[in-house]
């Protein structure tokens, strides 16, 4: 992005609170929803005391754990339904069927099995990752072009070679597309489980908000997981063009 | 003794209600070792069909197709595949990286690799494109690489199933010159799938045209004993072996349409 693309996304940026400050003031002057500048005040006053970088944290690092741990699940068993179909045969009950349970409604019995600390967290979002993964690599797998397999195979590659300099590079995007929807995901799991339960993290510091009718902590809260994952996400597109970006599909 | 011998192959394909279609009957062809052999017939005839069994992609239903006295099993390196369409070529990998590709998997060392390629990469005319990915490339660049990756290879006989069907007037016949000297310098067996004449006349030793399908074969086997200054549009004697191709594949393209077989002939003999 150029110096100008940068200058109007800013602006954007820049706009969203404008609005809200305006909403805040003008529309809707009440407690309950406070202007922006009050926001940022408390927002500094929690950074400065150290609640606001371990809660984030809290969170952040459950997100962490459990993504990477369900990729690392997800990406060969996604390149196994991909690559063979009896393993899709097999498979497919699982996915099909648990894939549309959701997270969310999982958390209840995480905890009832794993208790409000951390494995809940991670088994929650490991759960979340691990299907969107799953269904991304195996869709990747099966969008390769059967001339490029042809073509390696009468260029003399075996079949090991055929998957490991072929199927997989082409699947790459698709894994890439997978973690970056598995990610957004994650953010809602994250919440909804530290809502319910939870030591610390955001989530129980939006819950913790409310009993004390803090809102602007909770509009704290919010702002930071929307930088988060606006970032989270950013990062992953950069990954996406600095190591993969000449992974994408000819033509 | 021909390098390639296609023996009755016959090609069945079951459909998904479990009916039959037979693509090719019968078919028999015998290829000679440095023969450019342009096998031409209309959309749907089968030729496709033809190559991807001697590719070894497709298995034959009956029948026997023999290199150089073998029996082939599947795909190998002694038979390299220009295909039609750049979606062959691996786009994250550069121009190099594609044309080394076949030498790579066969574990040849670097150094070794990397100079055959730059040099088929500069006898296909991309000198300087090395480290350029597929979709930096035109279309005209990007068949030139999958000839380069074929070539670098080394097989014993290249199949190109209608290489240039995509590219625009000029570049085509840019590419079929360009490739008839290749194929002159280096001496390769080529089976070269093609529906258009013109193409087949400028570029084949031998032009064998195929019935129009189901159940095809070969109508008949044209020689072209053209020099190389007589493979121009224009020429008098490139126009003779243009109506005499004509002639054996016109037929064929009005049964390809839809009308079937006798009526073409009843239509012929009143011409007559």
């Amino acid at each position: 992005m150029n110096l100008r693309g940068v200058g109007t996304y800013i602006l954007g940026f820049a706009s969203l609170f404008l609005i809200w400050h305006v909403c805040s003031t003008w529309i809707i002057p009440s407690v309950l929803f406070p202007t922006p500048w009050k926001v940022i005040l408390k927002g500094i006053e929690l950074a400065e005391d150290g609640t606001l970088w371990e809660q984030a944290s809290a969170s952040l690092a459950r997100i962490a754990s459990g993504f990477v741990l369900g990729s690392a699940i997800g990406i060969p068993i996604g390149l196994a339904i991909g690559s063979f179909p009896i393993v899709r045969r097999l498979l497919e009950p699982y996915t099909e069927f648990l894939r549309f349970i959701p997270a969310t409604a999982l958390i209840t019995v995480a905890v009832i099995w794993f208790g409000i600390g951390e494995t809940s967290k991670v088994f929650l979002i490991t759960y979340t990752t691990v299907f969107i993964v799953i269904i991304n690599t195996a869709a990747g797998v099966s969008a390769v072009a059967p001339n490029k397999i042809r073509a390696a195979r009468s260029l003399g590659a075996g079949p090991f070679q055929v998957f490991f300099f072929v199927g997989l590079p082409a699947t790459v995007p698709y894994i890439l597309t997978g973690m970056r929807l598995a990610m957004a995901n994650s953010f809602v799991t994250i919440i909804a489980a530290e809502l319910v339960a939870a030591n610390n993290g955001l989530g129980k510091m939006i819950w913790d908000s409310r009993l004390y009718m803090l809102v602007d902590q909770i509009f704290v809260a919010l702002v930071v997981l929307g930088f988060l994952g606006f970032f989270a996400d950013r990062l992953f597109r950069w990954g996406i063009y600095a190591f993969a970006g000449r992974f994408s599909p000819v033509t | 003794m021909a390098l390639v011998q296609l023996a009755e192959v016959s090609k069945v394909y079951r459909s998904l209600q479990g009916s039959d279609y037979v693509a090719v009957r019968d078919f028999s062809l015998d290829i000679e070792a440095g023969e450019f052999f342009c096998l031409l017939g209309t959309s749907g005839c089968g030729k496709t069909t033809v190559l991807n069994m001697v590719a070894g992609f497709e298995p034959v239903s009956t029948g026997a197709i023999r290199i150089n006295g073998h029996p082939i099993a599947g795909p190998a390196a002694d038979r390299g595949v220009v295909f039609q369409g750049d979606d062959s070529l691996y786009g994250w990998l550069s121009a190099l990286g594609n044309v080394e590709f076949g030498l790579r998997m066969r574990g040849v060392p670097r150094t070794e690799r990397e100079e055959k390629a730059h040099h088929y990469l500069e006898l296909v005319g991309l000198k300087g494109q090395d480290h350029k990915h597929p979709s930096e490339l035109s279309g005209g660049m990007k068949q030139r690489i999958q000839i380069a990756r074929v070539l670098a290879n080394e097989p014993q006989m290249l199949l190109m199933d209608e290489p240039f069907a995509a590219l625009d007037a000029h570049t085509r016949a840019d590419m079929q010159r360009e490739l008839k000297r290749i194929c002159s310098a280096t001496k390769k067996t080529v089976l070269f799938i093609t529906h258009d004449i013109d193409e087949a006349i400028i570029l084949a030793d031998r032009i064998g045209v195929m019935h129009a399908g189901p159940a095809s074969k070969l109508k008949g086997i044209v020689a072209v004993t053209l020099s190389e200054a007589e493979r121009e549009r224009t020429h008098d004697r490139f126009l003779e072996v243009y109506r005499q191709v004509h002639e054996m594949i016109r037929d064929e393209v009005a049964i390809s349409l839809g009308r079937n077989r006798d009526e073409v002939a009843n239509s012929r003999m009143r011409a007559h």
